[in-house]
């Protein structure tokens, strides 16, 4: 009969990140590391300058695009579904449903097995393969949406509700803001999917990210630059723009652009009253409230670590279902409106 | 009830007046009978559930709800009609209950039954139904429509004047099916409000430039602008006395002193002020009055009441509105030598003087001197006006005593609204205190040329040092130039002071901060002015 090594003997919080003392390496450490293994492609996830990264082929193109060489010194992909050998710990990757690319990684070392999900959600997403649960004892979760407040809509609905404001108001722009990585290209889906076949304006921070994204296999239809783009043709058009454009004075140059936010925080209405939204749709690629408490259910943990996010609420409600919770207070996480 | 919803959601996230009324317009248009109406009674505050108090929803909401949950989640959300609403757990398919039959059965429910009620229609509402039904049974919707927008809406849906709707606004019951029916041109107008009703009042200008190069002092009435609440007295000729402040609110019941004894029929306009033998006392003391709806002995022997009328509307049953303001001034010297004079209403009531000056040498002169009276600057009344209610042009003006002023440090901007969301275009300033901390003193506006505006918008991007959610925090080294009425004491701010109406004079580019006002300087305004006439 072997001995069960506890996890919080080898894996631990520390200021550079989660760190794993058998296999020697951080994952998605804060600062730069020899050995980093990463979640997925979010900047507060995935940083430049380590010396060498394991993580999905969708999450390294996404670094690459965007640090280049300082992508780090040697990146080794890795496909959903296998494992590598690291130290002592086998380190397996599995869909987390976030963004492309992102992955849970799942640690076994001394008889005991921790997920590391990174974030994830449990929809359905067009741009990437769906979150599969892996049973574990120790499920190490995020919490952007911890409160029960949280709980996002059918996002087909929301995709319907935005445009029928475009066909209510075709003389506007509408200037949605979304997220670079991720929700730009979902959203841009979504719309395809709900038979929006006009070309789709995008601001030129989003344009590299999509062609990671068509380059891994994501048909996103036509797409234009803003820049360049006469008045008349962005009178009823899609244009989607980081969430700063919305207030940037980059937005003066659209026809009475009509402020959209596809966004799990336009769930709160004083939120998006806030931000002088005026359409909030509420579509977030992080698990709503049921779908984290359902989560450690399907994963059937005895023991969660909540990473980032509004953890009191989490920790309190995963008590209440009878498994063992605490907050990690990991740092350089986005804590609010993060990707 | 959902449509009631979706308007609510829609109002109070439409960024513009203009984009309120349309949504107004469209749901007066098109939304069902009773339901518009209970709507509109909804948006002006003519709805009053004494049987739901906020209490009561926290404690129903305790009944579904984990308390820590709740606790956590309200403190994120902030506002608890919105946090109950996402809370209350799901149970199935939505119905909605009409709007009409909510309003009919919580006015009739005894306050042990109501939450019972509210529970079930949230059972059987979405999210966004529960919000409009709390935020409809709690009073204070707060989605940015005042009762003058939702009249203004009214009016375009009826394709008639505004100032039509508020003849007869204070004749109407909930949900206005009289009303609706006049509008959609299925019915007669509804009547004139009786001898008790208010009546919209006629308001002044401010006094600008161009008014004064267009008008003659000779051709105005002049009398003092008192510093007090704008009432109207209507008296029906039988005992009954009614005292409406500016929204038609009644507010005799406050001040008993002033309304017994008047036995004639009459409408009359005036200033209700507090103070002994007719001088005026500072509004502060007022402000105590109003905050009682029932004073005592004692407070009413400390701060009496009187009346200073200056227009009269009604003479028994004589409407005098269409007549010039010079007509009506003697009217209302007669009525008042007759009816008041010698009466015990006597001590109570008296009329404001009219002043002489036929230069703006002499206007000008007075309104300096107005501070010594009590007063806030001058009215100028044309002689040749009608009495009309709302804010007619080229009519009443105000001219205000000289604003205050000082130079205070620009520290926070925030995006302004509709047209200018693109633009920081909210302030926030601070003056310096003793040990060299900067500590805010209010808000100002931007009211200047949109060039202006677009170089300040510059300077506080190019300068932004720090943000909080919406909230800018910027170098602290833009001086400008503030206007306010007034400073008053607050706790909300960190300086213990706050401006009243501030706005941006001037921008002074050329200041340095460290030269800015002190806060020591504000303290000695402190009580120097009293808070606007409502
Ligand atoms: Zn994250
Ligand atoms: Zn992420």
């Amino acid at each position: 009969m072997t001995m069960r090594m506890r996890p919080e003997t080898w894996i631990r919080p520390t200021p550079q990140g989660l760190y794993v003392e058998p296999g020697d390496f951080f994952i998605d450490p804060v600062r730069p590391a020899a050995r980093a293994v990463v979640t997925h492609g979010h900047a507060d996830h995935a940083r430049p300058g380590n010396e060498s990264v394991l993580a999905t082929a969708g999450t390294l193109a996404i670094m690459r695009a965007r640090y280049g060489a300082a992508a780090g010194g040697t990146l080794q992909a890795i496909g959903y579904g296998q494992s590598v050998r690291i130290g002592d710990v086998t380190v397996g990757f599995a869909p987390a449903g976030h963004v492309l690319g992102s992955a849970q990684i799942v640690l076994e070392h001394g008889g005991s097995r921790v997920v590391v999900s990174g974030d994830y959600k449990r929809r359905r997403d067009p741009t990437c393969p769906p979150f599969e649960p892996q049973s574990c004892d120790v499920f190490v979760t995020e919490a952007t949406f911890g409160l029960p407040v949280f709980v996002h809509p059918v996002d087909a609905d929301e995709i319907a509700r935005l445009l029928g404001s475009v066909h209510r108001n075709p003389e506007r722009a509408h200037l949605v803001g979304v997220y670079a990585l991720g929700k730009c290209q979902r959203v841009i889906r979504l719309l395809r999917e709900a038979g929006w076949d006009a070309p789709i304006f995008v601001h030129g921070a989003l344009a590299e990210l999509c062609a990671v994204y068509e380059q891994a296999g994501v048909a996103l239809g036509p797409l234009r630059a803003v820049a360049g783009a006469e008045p008349r043709d962005l009178a009823g058009a899609i244009v989607l723009a980081p969430p700063s454009a919305l207030a940037d004075r980059w937005s003066r140059r659209l026809p009475e652009p009509l402020a959209v936010a596809a966004s799990g925080w336009m769930r709160i209405r004083q939120r998006a009253r806030q931000r002088g939204v005026e359409l909030p749709l509420v579509i977030s690629d992080h698990a709503d409230w049921p779908e984290l408490l359902g989560t450690f259910a399907d994963v059937d943990a005895p023991e969660i670590w909540v990473t980032h996010g509004q953890e009191d609420a989490l920790v309190h409600a995963a008590g209440l279902q009878g498994r063992r919770a605490r907050a990690l207070r990991l740092i350089g996480r986005d804590e609010d409106g993060g990707p | 009830m959902k449509r009631f919803a979706q308007l609510l959601d829609a109002l109070i996230l439409a960024p513009a007046r203009g984009a309120k009324l349309r949504l107004l317009v469209d749901h007066f248009r098109s939304a069902p009978d009773p339901d518009r109406g209970w709507a509109l009674a909804a948006l002006t505050d003519g709805l009053d559930f004494p049987a739901v108090k906020p209490a009561a929803i926290r404690d129903l909401a305790a009944t579904r709800i984990d308390p820590v949950l709740f606790a956590l989640s309200y403190d994120y959300v902030g506002d608890l009609a919105e946090t109950v609403a996402l809370l209350w757990p799901p149970t199935g398919i939505a119905v909605h209950a009409p709007l009409h039959e909510i309003v009919d059965t919580l006015a009739r429910a005894r306050r042990q039954d109501a939450p019972a009620l509210l529970a079930g229609w949230m059972d059987r509402l979405d999210s966004d139904g529960r919000w409009a039904l709390l935020k409809l049974v709690t009073g204070g919707l707060r989605v940015g429509v005042s009762a003058r927008l939702a009249k203004t809406a009214l009016a375009e849906h009826g394709g008639v004047d505004v100032s039509a709707i508020e003849e007869i606004w204070h004749g109407l019951e909930p949900p206005y099916a009289a009303l609706f029916g006049w509008l959609d041109g299925q019915g007669p107008m509804p009547p004139k409000t009786g001898a008790l009703g208010f009546r919209p009042m006629m308001l002044a200008h401010a006094l600008d430039d161009a008014d004064r190069a267009a008008l003659s002092p000779r051709d105005v009435a002049v009398e003092w602008k008192w510093d007090g609440i704008r009432v109207q007295l209507a008296c029906d000729g039988t005992g009954a006395v009614r005292l409406h402040a500016r929204g038609g609110d009644e507010i005799g019941g406050a001040f008993p002193e002033i309304v017994t004894g008047l036995e004639h029929r009459v409408v009359a306009d005036g200033e209700l002020l507090v103070g002994t033998g007719f001088r005026p006392a500072p509004f502060a003391d007022l402000q105590q009055r109003l905050n009682r709806k029932a004073p005592s002995r004692a407070l009413i022997a400390r701060h009496p009441a009187f009346l200073r009328l200056y227009d009269i509307l009604f003479d028994g049953e004589e409407d005098l509105r269409a007549l010039p303001f010079a007509t009506r001034r003697a009217r209302l010297e007669t009525w008042f030598a007759q009816r008041v004079a010698g009466t015990p209403a006597d001590g109570r009531i008296d009329l404001s003087p009219r002043l002489d000056a036929t230069t703006w040498e002499d206007l000008a002169r007075l309104r300096d001197g107005s501070a010594a009276i009590g007063a806030e600057g001058l009215m100028l009344k044309r002689l040749d006006s009608a009495y009309v209610g709302g804010r007619p042009k080229g009519s009443w003006y105000k001219w205000k005593r000289d604003p205050m002023h000082a130079d205070a440090v620009l520290m926070y901007a925030q995006r302004g609204h509709g047209k200018r969301s693109s633009f920081y275009s909210d302030f926030t300033f601070g003056c310096w205190r003793e040990d060299g901390e900067l500590v805010p003193v209010g808000k100002a506006y931007f009211g200047f040329t949109d060039a202006e505006l677009a170089r300040l918008d510059r300077w506080v991007r190019a300068n932004a040092v720090d943000r909080f959610g919406p909230v800018l925090v910027v170098a602290r080294e833009l001086v400008c130039e503030l206007a306010f009425d007034g400073v008053q004491r607050s706790s909300r701010h960190k300086s213990g002071l706050a401006l009243r109406f501030p706005r941006i004079a001037r921008i002074r580019w050329d200041k340095p901060a460290a030269e800015a006002d002190r806060i020591d300087a504000l303290e000695g305004l402190v009580g120097r002015d009293r808070a606007d006439p409502r």
